[in-house]
């Protein structure tokens, strides 16, 4: 089934055209990446979808209705959930706060505690230190924060933003088995990478941004044998 | 400090509330009128900053023209009692009611701006209200002399004239805004306005609806500003656009940031320092307000947090550091 479309979209940041008629699909239980180098504009489509700045131009539909005037706020109870770039814990916050403020959108105390118990099913970590503040956890456990607070709304759909930035080798690999996992349990994902290769060996799908325009698309297993793609995202010769 | 803070945080909360309500009852008894009226002052201001502490120190939002609806709560409460004869206590409400919809009109459109933006509108806002005061609009604020000739309040058939009345009734809105405000910090509003203080990107695409979230805090901190205004006329059957004056809306934001921002002791110290100890020391004249300036500076070197900071707030300003 077909979560997230968005056509032809066009966004700006004032006179700077940020995005110049990106359309994507994400089918339900994919996990789709985003390629691109700086400035391509991945950042700027998941911005553009979660509702936190506008396309000018063209359409974001998802589960059939179309978000582009939707406040950000009401795109979170759709089930959208984005976890922006830079890992934006709160660090004067408990583990336990800050997921708590993800289920901020959950009226239900019942459910709180049901994603709660998923959340630390999947972090163990983060129960062990969910009474420690937000700004004495480590880097890779900040992120898990970041996005274990994210779970706690359960998204169906989860934009990621560069959650691998930042992060020594070891726990790169550690958060895209993550990533892996939370996908095997349900939850669809749209990634932002500028880890191509870690990004293509999870994803089922990419697209390749250049400039605001999606370059190249198709199964993530195809791109990776792209010359084009091996060249200029990979590193190869 | 960190001697006695734990052995005072063992004594059951409820017990040194309840010590401080009746010391604050207790207070004025010993003293003359003159310091009656300084602890009235007290009363109000403290109300004031933490109302004022709603905006700034919860939604971590900048407002410097926080005396316009202090002075708009006064001036409706003393214009429906000189024109159409409601008793005072009666017009509290409309008082509320005036000030908070000016609270929403103003702030609405500004919302978006951040920091020293949103404050410089706020400045202009309360420059807005004094001189549309002072140019008697619709003719009948009573222009530069304001408005006199306001009836005394009445309670049960109690008419309260003299100041130990006007304490009882302001420490009774103060124990009221106090649970009020306590209510609020640890609701859900209350952690949503910490989130978008905090991290207002993260807040909104964790689902905090941002814009209405800081319009609460403005419409409620500015409505309770306008009760204030109210409890002003309550005691002084004058009312002046001096009321909206800028240095008012200073002294406000003082008495928030200096104690701690953010913190409700904080408020009280803030306004021990601002309102209470300039009141006592009026005797050294003109070289009360250079040490007055003498000793926020220092502050704000020494103590950037305030003097009774609330945890998470101190923790926010020392790791910048």
């Amino acid at each position: 089934m077909l979560l997230l479309k968005t056509e032809n979209l066009h966004t700006y940041y004032g006179h700077v055209h940020a995005l110049k008629g990106i359309s994507l699909e994400v089918e339900e239980g994919e996990i789709v990446t985003l390629l691109g180098a700086n400035g391509a504009g991945k950042s700027t489509t998941l911005r553009t979808i979660s509702g936190l700045v506008r396309p000018r131009e063209g359409e974001v539909k998802f589960k059939g209705h179309v978000l582009n005037h939707v406040p950000a706020h009401r795109i979170v109870q759709m089930g959208v959930c984005h976890v922006p770039e830079g890992r934006r814990i709160f660090t004067t916050l408990t583990v336990m706060e800050n997921l708590m403020m993800g289920a901020y959108t959950v009226k239900d105390e019942r459910v709180v505690q049901e994603n709660l118990q998923r959340v630390f099913d999947l972090f163990p970590r983060l129960a062990e230190r969910k009474n420690q503040l937000g700004g004495t956890l480590s880097g890779g456990e900040q992120q898990m924060l970041t996005i274990g607070r994210a779970l706690m709304a359960r998204p169906s759909l989860l934009l990621l933003d560069e959650p691998s930035l930042g992060l020594a080798p070891m726990l790169v690999k550690a958060i895209f088995d993550t990533i892996r996992e939370i996908n095997a349990r349900g939850t669809t994902i749209l990634l932002v990478e500028q880890n191509a290769r870690a990004a293509l060996k999870i994803a089922h799908r990419a697209y390749v941004l250049e400039t605001g325009r999606v370059v190249l698309s198709g199964p993530a297993q195809e791109l990776m044998q792209d010359e084009r793609v091996r060249k200029a995202y990979l590193g190869e010769r | 400090m960190t001697t006695w803070r734990p052995r005072l945080q063992k004594i059951p909360p409820l017990w040194w509330q309840a010590g401080l309500l009746v010391l604050a009852i207790l207070l004025p008894l010993p003293l003359n009128d003159y310091y009656r009226a300084v602890l009235w002052r007290t009363g109000l201001y403290a109300i004031l900053g933490l109302s004022l502490n709603i905006i700034v120190g919860y939604a971590g939002l900048f407002q410097l023209g926080h005396a316009a609806f202090y002075a708009l709560g006064a001036y409706t409460s003393a214009l429906l009692n000189l024109h159409f004869d409601i008793p005072l206590i009666l017009t509290w409400p409309a008082s509320i009611l005036v000030a908070a919809l000016f609270g929403y009109l103003i702030s609405r459109p500004i919302l978006h701006l951040r920091g020293d933006y949103l404050c410089i509108v706020t400045i202009a806002f309360g420059e807005v209200v004094r001189l549309a005061l002072v140019n008697n609009i619709f003719g009948i604020t009573g222009g530069a002399n304001g408005l006199s000739g306001i009836d005394r309040p009445v309670l049960f058939g109690l008419v309260l004239r003299s100041p130990i009345h006007h304490y009882y009734l302001v420490l009774f809105f103060l124990v009221l805004t106090l649970f009020a405000v306590r209510r609020l910090e640890n609701s859900r509003l209350g952690r949503a306005w910490m989130y978008v203080r905090e991290d207002e990107t993260a807040a909104e695409a964790m689902g905090v609806n941002t814009t209405r979230v800081k319009l609460l805090a403005f419409v409620l901190g500015s409505g309770w500003a306008g009760m204030a205004g109210a409890l002003y006329v309550a005691r002084v059957p004058v009312v002046s656009p001096d009321l909206a004056r800028f240095i008012e809306s200073v002294i406000m934001f003082c008495i928030v940031v200096l104690g701690g921002t953010g913190s409700i002791p904080g408020v009280f110290v803030g306004t021990l320092g601002m309102i209470t100890l300039p009141e006592i020391f009026r005797f050294l004249k003109t070289w009360r307000d250079a040490w007055m300036g003498v000793a926020m500076v220092a502050m704000m070197i020494a103590r950037p947090e305030g003097l009774w900071p609330s945890r998470r707030i101190r923790m926010e300003i020392r790791e910048e550091e």
